[in-house]
């Protein structure tokens, strides 16, 4: 299925602590970042990627457009969604993420906002983010293209023209073209893997010294 | 990781270079006519050829490899000025996810002490009815059906010896075809038409491992034959894909810097390093041809042995294997950990070589090839890592009297009397945690 990537608006990370930021010990352990979308009208999601930075758990609510006039309530369409099985080790820390429709816990339809929560527990770690942050929506159906009239109605079989004298037989010619196509095809197709190898250029190997490029 | 695998690379880049430089021999050149026959004519004996080797030196050794990977730092992990839960007390730093003992148990649930084992249950005490007999049976029958999971799934008991070739074979999809043959032969000509500088890397290498070995001595012509034609291979070139090292490379003289003339050095995109001949040595136990021997070897080390000397987070690589040493170690045997701390002798810095190696030119022969089996069983080197904290464990009495470093690599120089099998056996599966 196509998808079409929607421009957005993310705003900068804001740390969510307790007690004052610059007396306190220990460092956030929760981030949120805004994504808005500014220049489009509520759309609906298709997928969200992004890599990760160290993040060890993930929720995402979501704003939608409501039909009444009242501005939309914020609902939680993905909670704690784990990117790194263990928050103390390395794995899943660096990893492309793929997160699509239906992995939402609520119908994504008309988005106006987004909201990343980043929970990463462990204190290991000096910090945690997610980068490359894309939104995707639904591209279009493919077109539906319109059959030229001959395709989709098939002209009733003619009688063949009358041969002109002295030309072979086309039907004859076209099975022959065939049969040689189908050679050449076989012949293309069936020619061995193994390489050749060669590592010289034109049998010349003489170098000088390794480059550090 | 791979910041560190480049930087060590260029490392390596600029020490083959200044060899060039001070020795005048150039990377590559082709060789004279007359050269040529009478390398032709010397190709079965190449071991009694005695160049003068004393200029050079291997590109590096195992331990610088080693303060390479101890220096390896995540600049977003952090790691405190005072001792706490985060410091790690052995030499690596980079908190990857490896395997604990349950975990391991599961992963090797074949090694159990319920399930037979050749290496064990093979013993001269044990009758050949309650396990050998049946299972040379089943493994005649998987080689006769040449089935390829079921020769893995079989191969984690252990493979008899005259079993042992075909099954591997079998596992890694070597079967010598003509045009094997073939691009062997051919492999053998560009060896003989181009010298490399690369060649006496190697040259020097068996000389002073292999050719030294009580073992590996016989074969030294083999090794020759092998490991000259692995280093002009090409296919060789497909696994750095998933390989986070990457080959070097050189222009054509005069042509620097044009694309059309970059060339790979060596064709085959690995350099040698002290030991390497040793991945070879042990399977000239098993193959007698050389373009079937070669074949197995190209398969073995684009399989495994790669990872033992590159730096990547896979868990079977190199530093997940010396993690996970380290933290078997400090979890099972906290006490002997915390006394060979103390008296400066990290574990690590005796067990790397070992790992490095496979263990090949350690072990006896026949205890190598019983672990080389496990390998290929459960397609992972993680054994070697668990193998490295039994044989500590196993000496661990020595070891705690010792009071230096030298003290305890000479209670561990010496493993060729050890068996292998009950080793793990016994460590994961019937120590007293």
């Amino acid at each position: 299925m196509s998808r079409v990537s929607v421009p957005c608006h993310v705003k900068g990370t804001v740390a969510l602590q307790v007690g004052d930021v610059r007396t306190s010990q220990g460092r956030p352990g929760v981030l949120v970042i805004d994504v808005t979308f500014p220049s489009v009208a509520p759309f609906e999601l298709q997928e969200i990627v992004f890599k990760n930075y160290y993040t060890a758990f993930l929720s995402i609510r979501v704003r939608q457009h409501s039909s009444t006039h009242t501005p939309g309530k914020w609902v939680t369409c993905l909670r704690d969604y784990c990117l790194m099985p263990d928050p103390h080790s390395e794995e899943g820390a660096q990893e492309y993420v793929s997160l699509f429709k239906h992995q939402m816990l609520c119908d994504m339809a008309r988005v106006l906002e987004l909201r990343l929560i980043l929970r990463q527990p462990s204190p290991l770690w000096v910090s945690f983010t997610v980068e490359e942050l894309q939104i995707y929506q639904q591209g279009p159906k493919s077109p539906s293209m319109t059959f030229p009239k001959w395709l989709s109605h098939p002209v009733p079989c003619e009688q063949p023209a009358p041969l002109i004298e002295g030309l072979p037989d086309p039907s004859r010619v076209s099975s022959e073209v065939q049969q040689m196509w189908a050679l050449t095809e076989m012949i293309r197709a069936s020619h061995t893997s193994t390489r050749i190898g060669r590592f010289d250029v034109d049998g010349c190997y003489d170098l000088n010294l390794l480059s550090y490029t | 990781m791979r910041k560190a695998q480049g930087s060590w690379e260029k490392r390596i880049l600029k020490s083959l270079n200044s060899m060039c430089t001070e020795l005048s021999i150039p990377l590559a050149r082709k060789r004279p006519v007359g050269e040529q026959k009478e390398l032709l004519n010397k190709w079965n004996e190449m071991g009694t050829d005695e160049p003068d080797l004393s200029l050079f030196r291997p590109v590096y050794a195992p331990k610088d490899f080693l303060e390479v990977l101890i220096n390896l730092r995540n600049p977003n992990y952090e790691n405190g000025d005072s001792l706490s839960f985060r410091t790690h007390l052995g030499l690596i730093q980079v908190p990857l996810k490896v395997k604990d003992i349950p975990e391991l148990k599961e992963f090797f649930v074949e090694l159990g002490l319920t399930t037979g084992q050749l290496g064990i249950d093979d013993s001269t005490q044990v009758p050949p009815e309650l396990f050998e007999n049946e299972h040379v049976r089943i493994g005649q029958k998987v080689l006769a059906e040449q089935d390829g999971a079921a020769a893995q799934q079989y191969i984690r008991q252990g493979s008899p010896t005259a079993l042992r070739a075909d099954l591997w074979a079998l596992i890694l999809n070597i079967s010598s075809q003509p045009e094997d043959i073939l691009y062997y032969e051919q492999l053998k000509t560009n060896v003989i038409q181009h010298d490399l500088l690369v060649d006496s890397l190697i040259y020097k290498d068996v000389k002073l491992t292999a050719s030294n070995d009580d073992y590996y001595f016989v074969f030294e012509d083999y090794l020759y034959q092998v490991l000259l034609c692995f280093s002009r291979d090409t296919s060789v070139l497909g696994h750095f894909a998933y390989n986070s090292a990457s080959p070097p490379k050189s222009y054509i003289r005069g042509k620097l810097g044009l694309e059309e003339y970059a060339v790979f050095y060596p064709p085959n995109g690995v350099i040698p390093f002290h030991g390497f001949s040793m991945y070879v040595a042990p399977l000239c136990f098993l193959y007698h041809e050389p373009s079937k021997l070669y074949q197995i070897f190209r398969e073995m080390y684009v399989r495994f042995f790669f990872r033992l000397h590159s730096i990547s987070s896979h868990p079977s690589g190199i530093v997940s294997l010396c993690l996970l040493f380290e933290t078997l170690l400090q979890t099972y045997l906290p006490q002997l950990f915390y006394h060979l701390r103390e008296i400066g002798a990290q574990p690590l810095r005796i067990s790397f070589k070992w790992m490095v190696r496979a263990f090949s030119g350690y072990l006896a022969t026949d205890q190598l090839l019983l672990l080389w089996d496990r390998i290929l069983g459960y397609n992972s080197l993680e054994i070697l890592a668990v193998l490295a904290a039994a044989v500590f464990a196993f000496r661990a009495v020595n070891l705690m009297e010792v009071t230096s470093l030298a003290a305890a690599e000479a209670v561990l120089a010496d493993l060729s009397t050890l068996k292998v099998m009950p080793l793990l056996q016994i460590f994961l599966f019937a120590t007293v945690t």
